[in-house]
C-alpha cells in the first residue's frame, strides 16, 4: 500500500495530506486491532504460566552455572574427534548441497530456465528441502542410514539445498540482461551466453552463498548428534544426560570459539570475493 | 546490402513499434536514424538481427532472408553484424580482452571459449583493435574499471572481431559527455570507411548524426517520416520528427560547426 496523494483544493487553500481521511482511519483500526490482540494473547500466556517455576528461574540457572564452573578442561582431548567430525559434515554437506542447488537454481531462474514445467519441479526441491529442518532430516535419516557421521552429512546437504538454491535463482533473475543480450547479438549458443553472459555476474553469488551457508552448518552440525547424526552433539547429549555439567562448558566453549573462527574465515573469503 | 520491407513490430502489450518500414541501405553506407524516444529506433535495429522477432515483413543482408532463420542459420547471420550498445553492455566482470574476445564465441567451440583457447589469429586482431582504439595496455583490466568512453571503445572493438559486414548502432554516446560522445562517433566512422561497413545508427543528437553520417532517416511512431542528406533537416522536417519545437538554435549551431570543421 503505497502512499496516496491527496490535494483538496478549498478556495485559496491547497493542503496535501499523504493519505485519505479514510484511509488513515483504517490505518488507526487495523493499529487498534493489532494491540488488542497482542494484549489478549499476553493475558492467556499469564494464565497458563506456573509463575512459581518462573520466579525460581534465577536461581535455577545460578545453581546450573555454578556447577559448570569450572570447566573441565581435561575432556578437550576427547573432544578433538567430534569436533573435527562436525566441521567435515558442514563442510562435506554444504559441498553436497551447492553441487546440487547450482543446476536447480538455473532450472527455477525464470530467465534460464529451460521450459515452465522443469521450473514448477525445481521449485518443488527448493521448498521441500527447506521445509524440512536439519534435525528431522537427521532424525529420518538415522533411521534409514543407522547412526553417525553419513547420516549428519546427508541431513546437512538436503537442508541446504533449498536454502542456497533459493538465494542463487534470486540473484540469477536479477542479472543485467543488456549483458546477455551482447553476448546473444554476436552469435553465441545458449551455452556461450550462459558462460560468457551468466556466469560471471553470478559467480561471485554463487561463492558468497557456498560460504554463507557453510557458516550457518557449523552451527547446525553441533546439534545433529543429539538425535545420532554424529560430531560433537553426541558428546553434549551424553553430557547433559549424565548431568556432567563440567563437560557440558567445556562443550560449549568449543563450539564457541569453532563458531567464532567459522564466522572469521567466512567474513575475510566474502570480503575477497566481492 | 540491407534491405527491409513492410518490418512490423507489434509488442505483446499491443504498442505498435514498426509499422510497415522500408528501408534499403547499400554497402558502406553510413545511415543515422533519429527519432524521438519511442518511436522505433532500438526495435528497428534489433529487429536485423532478431534480439526483437519481428511480427511480420522481411530484413535481408546480402540476399539473405534473416526472418526466416532457424536458430542455428540464425547465428552464423549474427557473427556477421556486430552490434553496439547505449550502456556499453560489456560483461562487467570479465576483462576487457574476454569482452573482446565474446565477439568470436559465434566462430568458436563451446570447449574453446569456456577455456578461453581462442585461435592464436583471434588473439592478434583483438590486439591490434585494441591498439587501433588505444586500449592495448588496458587488456587485462577488468571491464567495470574503465570509464565510459573506454567501455564503449571495448562495445566498438567486440563488434568489429566479428569481421561484420553490417554494424547495428543503438545510442553509442547517450551515456556519454560532448566530447568522448564525438570522438567515439568519429571512431565508428573512420573504422567503418576503413572497412567498407555498413552502419545503422541510432542516436538522439541530431547535430551528432549531421556531423557523423552520409543519410539520415528520420522515425516518428514506427514509421519512416525523413530519408535524405544530412542537409535536408530543416525545422520543418524536425518538426515533423518530434513535435512543434523552436528548432533555429538547432539548425543555427550545424551550420556554425560546419564552418569550423
Amino acid at each position: 500500500m503505497g502512499p496516496v496523494m491527496v490535494l483538496i483544493n478549498s478556495g485559496n487553500d491547497i493542503e496535501w495530506r499523504r493519505r485519505t481521511t479514510k484511509k488513515q482511519i483504517g490505518i488507526w483500526l487495523g493499529w487498534l486491532v493489532g494491540i488488542s490482540i497482542v494484549l489478549f494473547a499476553w493475558s492467556v500466556i499469564s494464565e497458563k504460566t506456573v509463575w512459581f517455576f518462573v520466579q525460581d528461574a534465577p536461581r535455577q540457572a545460578a545453581d546450573i552455572g555454578s556447577r559448570m564452573i569450572p570447566p573441565k578442561w581435561s575432556y578437550i582431548t576427547k573432544l578433538i574427534v567430534p569436533i573435527w567430525d562436525t566441521i567435515n559434515i558442514a563442510t562435506l554437506g554444504t559441498i553436497i548441497a551447492m553441487t546440487i542447488a547450482v543446476p536447480v537454481a538455473f532450472c527455477a531462474a525464470r530467465n534460464t530456465t529451460p521450459h515452465s514445467s522443469v521450473r514448477v519441479v525445481a521449485l518443488f526441491i527448493i521448498v521441500s528441502s527447506r521445509s524440512v529442518n536439519s534435525l528431522i532430516w537427521a532424525l529420518m535419516l538415522v533411521f534409514i542410514l543407522g547412526p553417525g557421521v553419513l547420516a549428519g552429512t546427508i541431513a546437512i546437504g538436503l537442508r541446504s539445498i533449498g536454502f542456497c538454491a533459493k538465494l542463487l535463482y534470486e540473484s540469477i533473475e536479477e542479472i543485467d540482461e543488456s549483458q546477455v543480450e551482447a553476448v546473444r547479438a554476436t552469435g553465441a549458443s545458449n551455452i556461450q551466453q550462459m558462460t560468457y553472459g551468466i556466469l560471471p555476474q553470478v559467480l561471485p553469488t554463487i561463492a558468497g552463498v557456498g560460504i554463507y551457508r557453510w557458516d550457518i552448518n557449523i552451527r547446525e552440525s553441533t546439534i545433529l548428534g543429539l538425535v545420532g547424526a554424529g560430531g560433537i552433539g553426541l558428546q553434549l547429549n551424553g553430557s547433559i544426560n549424565t548431568l556432567a555439567w563440567t563437560q557440558v562448558s567445556t562443550i560449549l566453549l568449543v563450539i564457541l570459539v569453532t563458531v567464532f573462527i567459522s564466522e572469521w574465515v567466512s567474513a575475510k573469503v566474502r570480503g575477497a570475493i566481492i | 546490402m540491407l534491405k527491409l520491407s513492410a518490418l512490423t513490430k507489434r509488442y505483446n502489450t499491443g504498442d505498435l513499434a514498426l509499422n510497415k518500414v522500408d528501408l534499403e541501405i547499400p554497402d558502406a553506407q553510413v545511415l543515422a536514424l533519429i527519432g524521438p524516444s519511442g518511436a522505433g529506433k532500438s526495435t528497428l535495429i534489433r529487429c536485423v538481427n532478431r534480439l526483437v522477432e519481428p511480427t511480420s515483413g522481411t530484413a535481408t543482408l546480402n540476399n539473405v532472408n534473416l526472418t526466416k532463420l532457424s536458430s542455428r542459420a540464425l547465428r552464423k547471420s549474427r557473427r556477421k553484424m556486430g552490434m553496439i550498445f547505449q550502456e556499453y553492455a560489456l560483461v562487467e566482470r570479465l576483462t576487457v580482452m574476454e569482452n573482446v574476445l565474446s565477439g568470436r564465441l559465434g566462430y568458436v567451440g563451446f570447449w574453446r571459449s569456456y577455456l578461453r583457447k581462442f585461435p592464436k589469429d583471434d588473439i592478434k586482431e583483438a590486439f591490434r583493435l585494441l591498439d587501433r582504439v588505444g586500449l592495448l595496455e588496458m587488456a587485462d583490466k577488468r571491464a567495470d574499471e574503465l570509464s565510459g568512453g573506454q567501455r564503449q571503445r571495448v562495445g566498438i572493438c567486440r563488434a568489429l572481431i566479428q569481421d561484420p559486414d553490417l554494424l547495428l548502432v543503438d545510442e553509442p554516446t547517450a551515456s556519454l559527455d560532448p566530447k568522448t560522445s564525438r570522438q567515439i562517433m568519429r571512431l565508428i566512422n573512420e573504422l567503418c570507411s576503413e572497412r567498407g561497413l555498413t552502419a545503422i545508427i541510432n542516436i538522439h543528437d541530431v547535430l551528432l548524426a549531421q556531423m557523423f553520417s552520409q543519410r539520415i532517416v528520420g522515425l516518428a511512431n514506427g514509421e519512416v517520416v525523413y530519408d535524405g542528406e544530412p542537409e535536408g533537416l530543416t525545422p520543418e522536417v524536425l518538426t515533423q520528427i518530434y513535435g512543434e519545437e523552436d528548432w533555429t538554435a538547432t539548425i543555427d549551431k550545424v551550420e556554425d560547426e560546419d564552418i569550423e570543421e
